[in-house]
């Protein structure tokens, strides 16, 4: 799998509070309108610009704070196609992994690019190009990769028990808005 | 060469004879906490299309974020989980009026020694006061956990902190730990195991233990970690009849790395706006206004703590500049608070006392700030926009530095009153 995106580059210890504000966490259900707010708190333009296979660049710590998974999920809906970084707090890279977002932990890279550049990565491969060279990043570990690979942790979960369909669900119960 | 805590219990969790730090288990819980968070984790288990939770035991559900609902949208959300805990038998559900989760689960016993305690909540690290591997976690993987009973999870290296010294007055586990994370920074311990020893801790009580390892998180941690002892068992004792066995650090175990302290000429500490790890002594901002102040949360909502508020405002009253909010963290502290008098008191100083839960600490309601307010905060966050408004600002600091300053009206060192 490769993408091809552009770069939107940002700083050390952006947290999830920025990423997606506390007072939404329980308001806000629908993913579609979580990616409207993503990083409403640090950069108002970036959830109206986004465009999908978008890549954020980060330095170091990226997703601290808050065990909030809208925080992956709004960069995901929003279509952010990976986020490469220094280093991820530890349970947003549990997250990002789980919404199947890909993460690109490699401190070269997020030193070397610049923020609105056309990135390439390829993850098979494990190496990221951008106007400054190539960079090559450690792969994820097999069984990490694994849920990446099948799409997040809900569609892995339902194959490891082989559950082929998802039923249907009631997703609201309500007097209409 | 011996283990540590997390090599130990992880091993033992996962059923394996020895593991090392670095390598990834697939472990089964002991407890795993949501709060309100749970309805929407309730979706996500149904999206995986299966019916029944496999250990309706091993789930506690507090609610705590946003009590009592704040508008129609919370309401529902609070009715969904209410709906879910019946259909699928959970007992272990704690309504409106318990507390925040990260007190109500010890007080309940529900956390115990040598456990494995997960939760959709970051601040879950606070377990590890007593002797827990608790950590945080996302709502899929506690769907998932919900349908699997497995998780996996990377062993974690180890940093042992040591605390040395005599405490000075005015300073208590809040300075402590601000200080150690202004020295380590945000991610000082991203991904390891924090184990907390010296004679500070060993002499500390529960509710300063508690404060340590709940703040452990604000700089990375994985869990935070404090050698059971007398203390722990009494404490423990009243609360639950399960058996336990205590799991330690071999004393020749490798840690990757083994900091000390000595906190004899400790000053009051205070992070200021943005970021936990911009820590500084409160003596270099003394003198900021305040609009708000708040004491309470999971950081230090406890009972040391509303007696310390209580000593230091005393017949007091605080400036009619302030707004002083008391968020006890349960209800079981909230009636200990009532019955020694210290919440007349309080109310006495100028206080409003809010009901046990989260309050304003994520921003949800009771206390958000308007553009331009100052909160100074006994909370473990001060993110931009943490407390509801991006144009606000928020200092945190530990309950006796927040008292102080809701007399005076701006940040105070509390050390000037002492003596």
């Amino acid at each position: 799998m490769s993408i091809k995106g552009k770069a939107w580059k940002y700083g050390d210890d952006v947290n999830t509070d920025v990423i997606f504000p506390g007072k939404y966490t329980y308001t806000i259900t629908d993913p579609k309108e979580m990616a409207l707010h993503a990083l409403e708190d640090l950069d108002s333009k970036f959830a109206k610009e986004v465009k999908k296979e978008d890549i954020i660049v980060a330095g170091r710590n990226f997703g601290c704070g808050s065990s909030r998974e809208q925080a992956a999920t709004c960069l995901k809906y929003a279509g952010v196609g990976a986020i490469v970084a220094k280093s991820f707090s530890r349970i947003f890279f549990r997250n990002a992994i789980n919404q199947g977002l890909p993460l690109v932990q490699c401190k070269e890279a997020a030193e070397n690019i610049s923020s609105g550049e056309l990135i390439e990565i390829n993850f098979e491969k494990g190496k990221l190009s951008c106007k400054k060279g190539v960079f090559d990043f450690p792969p994820l570990p097999e069984s990490v990769l694994g849920i990446l690979n099948d799409g997040g942790l809900i569609p892995h979960t339902r194959k490891i028990l082989k559950i082929e369909k998802p039923v249907c669900v009631r997703t609201r119960t309500g007097r209409g808005e | 060469m011996g283990k540590t805590f997390a090599e130990k219990i992880l091993a033992l969790k996962s059923g394996k004879d020895s593991i090392v730090a670095g390598e990834i288990v697939t472990v089964s819980p002991d407890i795993v906490m949501s709060h309100d968070n749970s309805a929407a984790i309730a979706k996500k288990f149904k999206q995986i299309g299966v019916e029944k939770v496999k250990h309706p035991e091993k789930i506690v559900i507090p609610l705590d974020h946003c009590v009592p609902a704040a508008t129609e949208k919370y309401a529902a959300n609070h009715k969904e989980i209410r709906e879910f805990v019946q259909e699928q038998k959970i007992k272990n559900f704690y309504d409106i009026n318990t507390g925040v989760c990260h007190q109500v689960l010890p007080e309940k016993g529900h956390i115990l020694p040598g456990t494995l305690v997960l939760g959709a909540d970051s601040h879950t690290t606070t377990y590890g006061a007593f002797g827990t591997f608790a950590t945080g976690i996302g709502r899929s993987e506690v769907a998932s956990i919900w349908a699997t009973d497995e998780i996996w999870l990377r062993v974690p290296e180890t940093i042992k902190i040591n605390i040395e010294g005599e405490i000075p007055p005015g300073i208590y586990p809040k300075d402590i730990i601000l200080y150690i994370i202004g020295d380590l920074g945000a991610d000082g311990a991203l991904y390891k195991a924090v184990e907390f020893s010296g004679k500070v801790v060993k002499n500390m009580d529960m509710g300063g233990r508690m404060t340590l390892c709940n703040m452990t998180v604000e700089m990375g941690a994985k869990i935070g970690y404090v050698e059971p002892d007398k203390k722990t068992i009494q404490w423990l004792t009243p609360r639950s009849n399960k058996k336990y066995e205590i799991i330690k650090s071999d004393l020749n175990a490798e840690f990757e790395k083994i900091i000390d302290y000595d906190i004899s000429k400790l000053e009051p500490q205070i992070a200021c706006p943005h970021t936990v790890d911009k820590v500084k002594p409160v003596s270099e901002v003394t003198g900021t206004k305040i609009n708000q102040a708040l004491i309470g949360t999971c950081t230090n909502g406890r009972i040391e703590d509303l007696k310390i508020t209580s000593e230091i405002l005393g017949d007091k009253k605080i400036s009619d500049r302030v707004r002083l909010l008391i968020f006890p963290a349960s209800m079981e502290v909230f009636a200990q608070a009532m019955e020694l008098g210290i919440l007349q008191k309080l109310v006495k100083s100028g206080a409003v006392i809010m009901n046990p839960g989260c309050g304003p600490c994520l921003g949800a309601h009771e206390g958000v700030l308007a553009p331009g307010e100052v909160c100074l905060s006994t909370a473990n966050r001060n993110f931009k926009g943490r407390m509801g408004c991006k144009e606000a600002e928020v200092y945190l600091a530990s309950p006796a530095t927040v008292a102080i300053s809701s007399l005076y009206g701006e940040i105070t060192d509390v050390r000037g009153d002492l003596k």
